[in-house]
């Protein structure tokens, strides 16, 4: 279990805004994901872990054993903290070779053990056979295994992962994320893992973290995230959602119904606790939670006309973009045999409906 | 005509033990320099290149008063060594440290610089001590560059006049360098040895760069 709470401050500069990180979480899930936009403060906060960065104040433990305290003075060294760290492009050492690399790392275990483990690490990642290569001879998905082999060969208490999948290719990102699942299964280390790619915070997060501007704005598991976005700010940062300006006009908790207008319509939902007449908010419901139908006569209940701008065709799916910003993904087979229509309706299903 | 080769001799070994001490001590303050922050930095910064600017005079003569037989250092180095330092062979490779420590701070300085910080953090992430990740890590990816740096603060060390005349003075068969005897053969009028002297320093120091230079650009390959 990691108990952090710090604070930094970085003076703003002629070539940089002042930044100030102030965070604070428990991370005890086998993997916690720190997503957010570059700047947010997340390789900050690794390091910080790691012992490569020195907050201002606060205090880091790591099962009950303090790491940093700034109260106390104490400021363990990067060496002595026994987190595996992996680095973005991977900080192989390039004079030594694969083996010699895992060595280095295994270098904390006793002499005898130390040869062992490292072949069986070799064997473990499928890398006995380029065991004798240099790091710049390796293939990225190689480099890629040794990396974290080398990572969790001593055994650390915590494994700091620093966006690698970063410019990856999707068969090696595939690859990847097997691998970090592999080693969640049979290393069983917490994993603290930065990123600011959703799909990842969904491949391989138990909990997610979301940070802004130093600023932790969500923490959840990344499915509960996803349905529920705490505010626009989040919503906007996960980047999946249609968000439509709308006013409340009706709400009605007997019969559990509210009424929104939304760009001269008017749209019914559920009923919006804690929210009054007359607010303003954010309609905020994803693609494929919306439906486009062909234009035949009157619009429906919650069915508003729409101009169709765009098409993006994927293999499984098709989004379509209407005028206003609204997006709506629909699985391929559906899309088509709505093709050939000429004017759209799209349908906002009640209960789909989600202000913020 | 027979040379008197104690000259070249000296200047050799006088620049080879040079160089090794520096290397030692320039390395250290290179690595001061170029990985920790602290107060005088700036200080130490100015006083490693002083000597590269300073007239050699101007040095010889600060290290006289430093290491004189009455003076503080002197007396120090007298009572460990049980000699005196100036006039002797010994000062000379004082003499040519103060070319040899600048040339070697600025080029490992520079090396250590542009060393990926990762690697470094990776080594000290995986348990590995400040000595460790300097042994292990920092120096085998520089030692190109380091080499090369050395090899030219050899060929520095070979070269000194102006200090070693001050501090070792010019005893023929003692403390006479070959840029001393060069300069010694002139004023003496034997014009013969100084142009054979002359040539072979050349030639020296023409292998030497080309040498260098080969190391450097193959490490940029």
């Amino acid at each position: 279990m990691l108990e952090l709470r710090v604070r930094k401050r970085f003076a703003g500069r002629p070539d940089s805004a002042p930044f100030s990180l102030e965070l604070e979480f428990r991370a005890g899930a086998s993997v916690t994901v720190l997503f957010g936009p570059s700047g947010a403060g997340k390789t900050l906060t690794l390091d910080s872990i790691a012992g490569f960065a020195v907050p201002d104040e606060g205090r880091i433990l790591l099962d009950d054993e303090i790491l940093f305290d700034a109260a106390s003075g104490v400021n363990l060294p990067a060496r002595a903290r026994h987190c595996g760290y992996v680095f973005q492009n991977y900080a192989l050492f390039p004079h030594m070779t694969l083996r010699q690399n895992l060595a280095f790392a295994a270098e904390r275990r006793p002499r005898l053990e130390r040869h062992r483990k490292v072949s069986e690490m070799l064997e473990r990642f499928h890398l006995a056979d380029a065991a004798g290569r240099r790091p710049h001879e390796l293939s990225g998905g190689q480099k890629q295994r040794c990396s974290i082999a080398r990572a969790v060969i001593g055994s650390p208490r915590l494994l700091l992962l620093d966006e690698p999948a970063r410019g990856l290719d999707a068969p090696l990102r595939r690859e990847l994320y097997d691998l970090l699942r592999q080693v969640r299964a049979e290393f069983s280390i917490p994993t603290i893992l930065v990123t600011h790619d959703l799909e990842e915070c969904f491949e391989l997060g138990d909990e997610m973290l979301i940070l802004r501007e130093g600023r932790l704005v969500q923490s959840g598991p990344p499915r509960a995230i996803a349905e529920r976005p705490a505010n626009v700010e989040v919503a906007r940062l996960l980047g999946i959602f249609n968000l439509l300006p709308a006013d409340v006009v009706e709400l009605n908790p007997q019969r559990n119904l509210s009424r929104l207008r939304v760009g001269g319509f008017d749209l019914a939902g559920p009923y919006f606790p804690g929210r009054f007449k007359g607010d303003r908010v954010w309609l905020c419901v994803r693609p494929d939670q919306l439906s486009a139908m062909a234009r035949n006569g009157a619009p429906g209940a919650n069915q508003v006309p729409a101009q169709l701008l765009r098409v993006v065709e994927m293999p499984d799916s098709a989004r379509l973009e209407f005028a206003g910003e609204v997006r709506v993904q629909m699985p391929r087979a559906e899309y088509e045999k709505q093709k050939a229509n000429k004017e759209w309706l799209v349908e906002f299903p009640q209960q789909s409906l989600r202000v913020l | 005509m027979a040379v008197d080769w104690f000259p070249l001799w000296l200047s050799l070994k006088v620049a080879l033990i040079a160089t090794a001490l520096s290397l030692v001590i320039g390395l250290w303050l290179a690595y001061l320099l170029a990985h920790r922050r602290f107060r005088g930095m700036e200080i130490l910064d100015a006083a490693t290149a002083l000597p590269l600017v300073l007239p050699p005079t101007v040095l010889g003569y600060y290290l006289l008063v430093l290491f004189g037989r009455q003076a503080g250092l002197g007396r120090l180095y007298e009572w460990v060594t049980g000699s005196p330092l100036v006039f002797t062979w010994q000062a000379a490779v004082v003499a040519a440290m103060f070319h040899a420590v600048p040339l070697l701070v600025i080029f490992a300085r520079a090396a250590f610089e542009s060393v990926d910080r990762n690697y470094e953090r990776a080594a000290r992430n995986l348990g590995a001590s400040n000595w460790r990740v300097f042994w292990k890590v920092t120096l085998p990816l520089t030692r190109r560059s380091i080499l090369a740096a050395a090899i030219l603060a050899f060929a520095r060390s070979l070269g000194d006049f102006g200090i070693t005349i001050m501090i070792a003075g010019n005893i023929p068969g003692r403390t006479q360098t070959v840029a001393v005897a060069i300069y010694d053969a002139v004023e003496s009028g034997n014009g013969a040895l100084a142009r054979t002297l002359v040539v072979i320093v050349s030639v020296v120091a023409v292998v030497i760069l080309s040498l260098a230079n080969r190391l450097v650009a193959r490490h940029a390959s």
